[in-house]
């Protein structure tokens, strides 16, 4: 996964099919991210998930807490559409800003 | 009863780098069917809810088997039942309920809720000690009427 910052902006671009096999990598990935740059806003990239089941809410979760001790928050953006019906599912709108670009 | 026009049966050890190739198998399976993206991928999503239910909470300590049966139904229904012998569940109606978890906060307790709304019927039966089986259906619309 890489990942680039800008000021106090962190984006980390998600790849490939998120399950709960690699789901414990990604947190992990996710929470290194956070804690070497203590970003105000965290922005998780989707356009490169290919998969994303309910594993991948827990990971938009733990983001959310992580960002949430520093007063920060996280966007989400470019999600294609099978990782958005399984995010709106679960109401992911509640805890994070959600940046649509990529058409339905 | 509807007629079974295929079907196909997998059997799979319970390791974790089995949830892609599983959804991925009956994914395949379901080409037949003609369907689309938004359906394959409700279909994918659902199996892996379910394979993952059987790695996380059927086997926590160990490597069990899971059983995966797919179904072709007469009037273009995808029939998938998948089976563990593990540890079944104590409270059903619990389990189910959207956010309730007895996994880590890895999981997000959202698996059943996404098995019902993303397919067009979804049953659970489980029995402590003996295992846990999730029967779903999905309909498939048929070509003709999405053009």
């Amino acid at each position: 996964m890489t990942s680039f910052v800008q000021g106090r902006r962190l984006t980390i671009a998600l790849t490939g099919e998120i399950d709960h096999h690699r789901a414990a990598e990604v947190m992990q990935t996710i929470g290194q991210k956070i804690a070497e740059y203590l970003p105000k806003v965290c922005v998780l990239d989707f356009r490169d998930v290919t998969f994303m089941d309910s594993s991948g809410i827990a990971v938009v979760i733990r983001a959310h807490r992580r960002m949430h001790e520093l007063d920060g928050t996280v966007l989400l953006r470019n999600i294609p559409p099978q990782p958005w019906k399984v995010l709106h599912a679960a109401g992911v709108e509640r805890i994070a800003e959600v940046e649509r670009s990529v058409p339905v | 009863m509807k007629k079974t026009e295929n079907y196909m049966l997998l059997e799979i050890p319970s390791r974790s780098a089995n949830e892609s190739f599983s959804r991925s198998a009956v994914a395949a399976f379901a080409a037949r069917l003609d369907p689309t993206m938004e359906e394959l991928g409700d279909i994918k999503t659902a199996v892996s809810e379910a394979v993952t239910n059987c790695i996380v909470h059927a086997y926590p300590n160990e490597i069990g088997v899971i059983q995966i049966k797919c179904k072709i139904l007469s009037g273009n229904v995808l029939d998938i039942s998948i089976k563990d012998h593990g540890c079944g569940i104590e409270d059903l109606s619990k389990a189910m309920r959207p956010l309730y978890t007895t996994g880590s906060d890895e999981r997000s307790g959202m698996g059943f809720t996404i098995m019902e709304s993303f397919m067009t019927s979804l049953k659970v039966t489980s029995k402590v000690g003996k295992g846990t089986t999730v029967h779903m259906k999905r309909k498939i619309v048929d070509r003709g009427e999405k053009r």
